[in-house]
């Protein structure tokens, strides 16, 4: 298949790998922001083949894994309306809530809908005006545009029953917090590549000027991943701090100037809770005053305050900031498993825990109970 | 048959059914249903063919005949899709499930659910569909019944098919008899019909030629049988794909099966589909395939005589059952994956329903 079979080879891959264990003269620490490429680096085993010279970390780039149980609790508040319509994405059922997820609501009778695309859940609203159709729009950046463009085409279709439920997310900010942090030990960030597709690399400077940390903006396929992780270690070995770009075919500095547009419209920055992270200082996006006639929290006022409960074993916020790899949590594969997940990184397909369950070397069961 | 019970509690079994409802996961083929089956259903209707928990049962008559008896009902959604409909792959799934069995299809019964409102054109549709399916297979459609419920009450139709065969002396295909050094053989590309269904779903329906496999088995696996007499179990990858099958075997069989990643029989247009929705093909269902678990003498041969035929042309050997592997034991009900560039991970068992990401 073009454009993954030659980013899949298996000889570039050892040949790039055997490259970085070559060229680093100590080992380095390096944390992959986004999800998806955890779970390429597992199902690859990349992790291991560059042991000697890199350790990865995973970052908290898990859309699904930082949304706040309130935020789910209340969607589920909201899909148990009898005339509410529930639009999400897939990956955001399973994931536990309070008091179970959306299938078990489902089950309950609440009318939860799988769309692929916010447009669909606009095209619902339009297809069922006696239904009061309900987004949960999750996200970072790479999937504001698209939300901002349903409720724009909401609005253009002069629809009054289509909202959104927002937790949408920033990279940069969550970066921020993480190298501030006294705890951190991270030489260099492969920056997410989809989401430089749409923002560029600009608002990266400023981190890689005050902590003096590479940045890769980085694509999602093992060569590369690592031809990052190799330019970032170059950047290391030399001393030097800068921002570069592997994911050449999709990013440029200046992002997609169109969706830029499309999201600044409609969204502007706001202080954020992040699931097991907490309030990330501008790392989130809300609607605009000039739409906030669109936002659910506001026009379903009726459900008051949701408490949220979490388990207190669950680690995930350790996880999502490098700090605990999934393994070392002691309820990893005993009391959270992905049929019955503790928290969000272990049902999540871009879940760090998700992704050693799923990919666990062979080896790695032989020692587990 | 026994069943290793060790391997069957490797299954996960151990976990208590969930909630105090039937979510959509209990009927998802995953670790879920297999603990309805378990805790549910099995105490309550158990019987020795229930417990040998295979396509459908093999009861031995009084003449000394084996009867292949199975049942099955159809739900999918959309009622028509690339390459088939809910008729045609109400006769193929059971027909293929007696295959399965090693039998030779007699006869099907047909049960119909109706909601109110269902266009009768669209019903006749699926049952010229349907019939033509079944002359295909060379089974008639012997009994019947058909049921109205109110609009709102059933999803347009329902469709329940069982179906008998029998089985010639000397087949045994039982997960009990697969032993190590077994080869694994798909009879062709995987998916098509899960990605073929999921194309048409309302709102994801993307552009893609790609049709779905739904076909009748009985005939190639008569042809199989021929070729290979001592073929040790079939299976057909339907729901949760080939990665449920090899799951399924390795626990009921308890056994460790090995696949080799750059094997695997996926259309590049399957494969392209699957990326973009960031599904893995391994748990998408296929509708006329199947899988065979032969002794190492026989895959030469059992091969060949699959490629000479129009209907498994792309036959391929996947992986094996695992003995003792460079100095390490084989884990009863494990599932093992060689990677394409030589690593070796888990396969992990199929969670639910295949539910593309957000990004």
């Amino acid at each position: 298949m073009k454009f993954v079979d030659e980013y899949r080879d298996p000889a570039a891959i050892l040949a790039l790998a055997s490259r970085i264990r070559d060229e680093a003269t100590q080992r380095w620490t390096l944390m992959e922001v986004c999800g998806g490429q955890t779970h390429a680096i597992l199902a690859s085993g990349l992790d291991s083949m560059i042991e000697s010279a890199v350790e990865l970390l995973h970052g908290p780039g898990c859309p699904v894994c930082v949304t706040p149980v309130e935020t789910l609790d209340r969607a589920q508040a909201l899909a148990a309306l009898s005339d509410v319509m529930l639009c999400s994405f897939g990956d955001m059922l399973r994931v536990p809530g309070s008091n179970g997820n959306l299938f078990d609501a489902r089950a309950r009778g609440a009318d939860v809908r799988v769309v692929y695309s916010p447009l669909d859940a606009v095209r619902l609203a339009a297809a069922n005006p006696e239904r009061r159709v309900v987004f949960l729009a999750v996200g970072f950046e790479t999937t504001v545009p698209a939300v901002a463009a349903a409720v724009r085409h909401a609005r253009a279709r002069g629809l009054s029953n289509f909202w959104l439920l927002t937790s949408h997310v920033r990279v940069p900010p969550a970066l921020a917090a993480i190298l501030s942090a006294p705890e951190t030990r991270i030489d260099a960030f492969l920056a997410a590549g989809h989401v430089c597709s749409i923002m560029g690399t600009q608002e990266y400077e400023p981190l890689v000027a005050r902590y003096r940390v590479p940045i890769v903006a980085t694509g999602f396929e093992p060569r590369d991943i690592l031809e990052g992780v190799l330019l970032a270690v170059r950047q290391l070995e030399r001393g030097q701090a800068r921002v570069e770009i592997q994911y050449r075919r999709a990013v440029r500095p200046e992002g997609n100037p169109a969706a830029r547009a499309l999201v600044e419209e409609v969204f502007e920055i706001v202080d954020r809770p992040w699931r097991g992270i907490g309030v990330v200082s501008s790392g989130g996006l809300a609607l605009r005053a000039d739409w906030s006639a669109f936002d659910a929290e506001r026009v379903f006022a009726e459900l008051g305050e949701i408490s949220a409960l979490e388990p207190p074993e669950c680690r995930a916020g350790d996880v999502l900031r490098g700090l605990l790899r999934p393994p070392a949590c002691p309820e990893f594969g005993r009391g959270c498993t992905p049929e019955r997940p503790l928290g969000a990184p272990m049902v999540s397909s871009e879940g760090a825990c998700a992704a050693y369950y799923r990919y666990r070397p062979v080896d790695c069961l032989e020692a587990s109970p | 048959m026994t069943i290793d019970a060790a391997a069957l509690a490797s299954l996960t079994c151990l976990a208590p059914v969930e909630g105090d409802r039937i979510t959509l996961l209990h009927g998802a083929g995953t670790g879920a249903s297999a603990r309805l089956f378990e805790q549910v259903l099995l105490p309550r209707l158990r019987s020795a063919p229930l417990e040998e928990r295979h396509d459908g049962a093999v009861l031995s008559l009084p003449g000394g005949d084996r009867l292949a008896f199975t049942t099955d009902t159809y739900v999918v959604s959309p009622l028509e899709f690339p390459g088939g409909d809910i008729g045609s792959l109400a006769v193929h799934g059971t027909v293929n499930d007696l295959a399965m069995c090693g039998a030779r299809p007699l006869a099907l019964s047909c049960a119909l659910v109706l909601e109110e409102g269902l266009p009768l054109a669209t019903l006749e549709r699926v049952l010229d569909s349907m019939a033509a399916a079944a002359r295909a297979a060379g089974v008639q459609v012997v009994t019947g019944d058909t049921k109205v419920v109110e609009r709102g009450k059933g999803d347009a139709l329902f469709v329940n098919t069982a179906g008998v065969g029998l089985v010639p002396a000397g087949r045994e295909f039982r997960p009990a008899r697969v032993q190590v050094g077994d080869r694994i053989v798909v009879s062709g590309s995987l998916a098509r019909h899960g990605v073929a269904v999921l194309s048409q779903r309302e709102g994801l329906a993307f552009e893609s030629d790609i049709t779905s496999d739904s076909a009748p088995l009985a005939s190639l696996v008569e042809a199989m049988c021929t070729a290979a007499p001592d073929i040790h179990c079939l299976r057909d990858p339907t729901r949760g794909g080939l990665g449920a099958v090899l799951h399924e075997i390795a626990a009921a069989a308890g056994v460790e099966i090995e696949v080799d990643e750059a094997s695997l029989p996926f259309d590049p247009a399957v494969r392209a589909a699957c990326e973009l929705l960031g599904l893995d093909p391994l748990f998408l269902a296929s509708e006329g395939r199947c899988v065979a678990f032969v002794p190492p003498a026989l895959e030469p041969a059992l091969l060949a005589a699959m490629r000479s035929r129009p209907d498994a042309v792309g036959a391929v050997t996947v992986g094996e059952v695992v003995g003792t592997n460079a100095g390490r034991r084989p884990v009863p009900g494990r599932v093992v994956i060689r990677t394409q560039i030589g690593g070796r991970r888990l396969l992990e068992r199929p969670l639910g329903e295949p539910l593309p990401r957000i990004c």
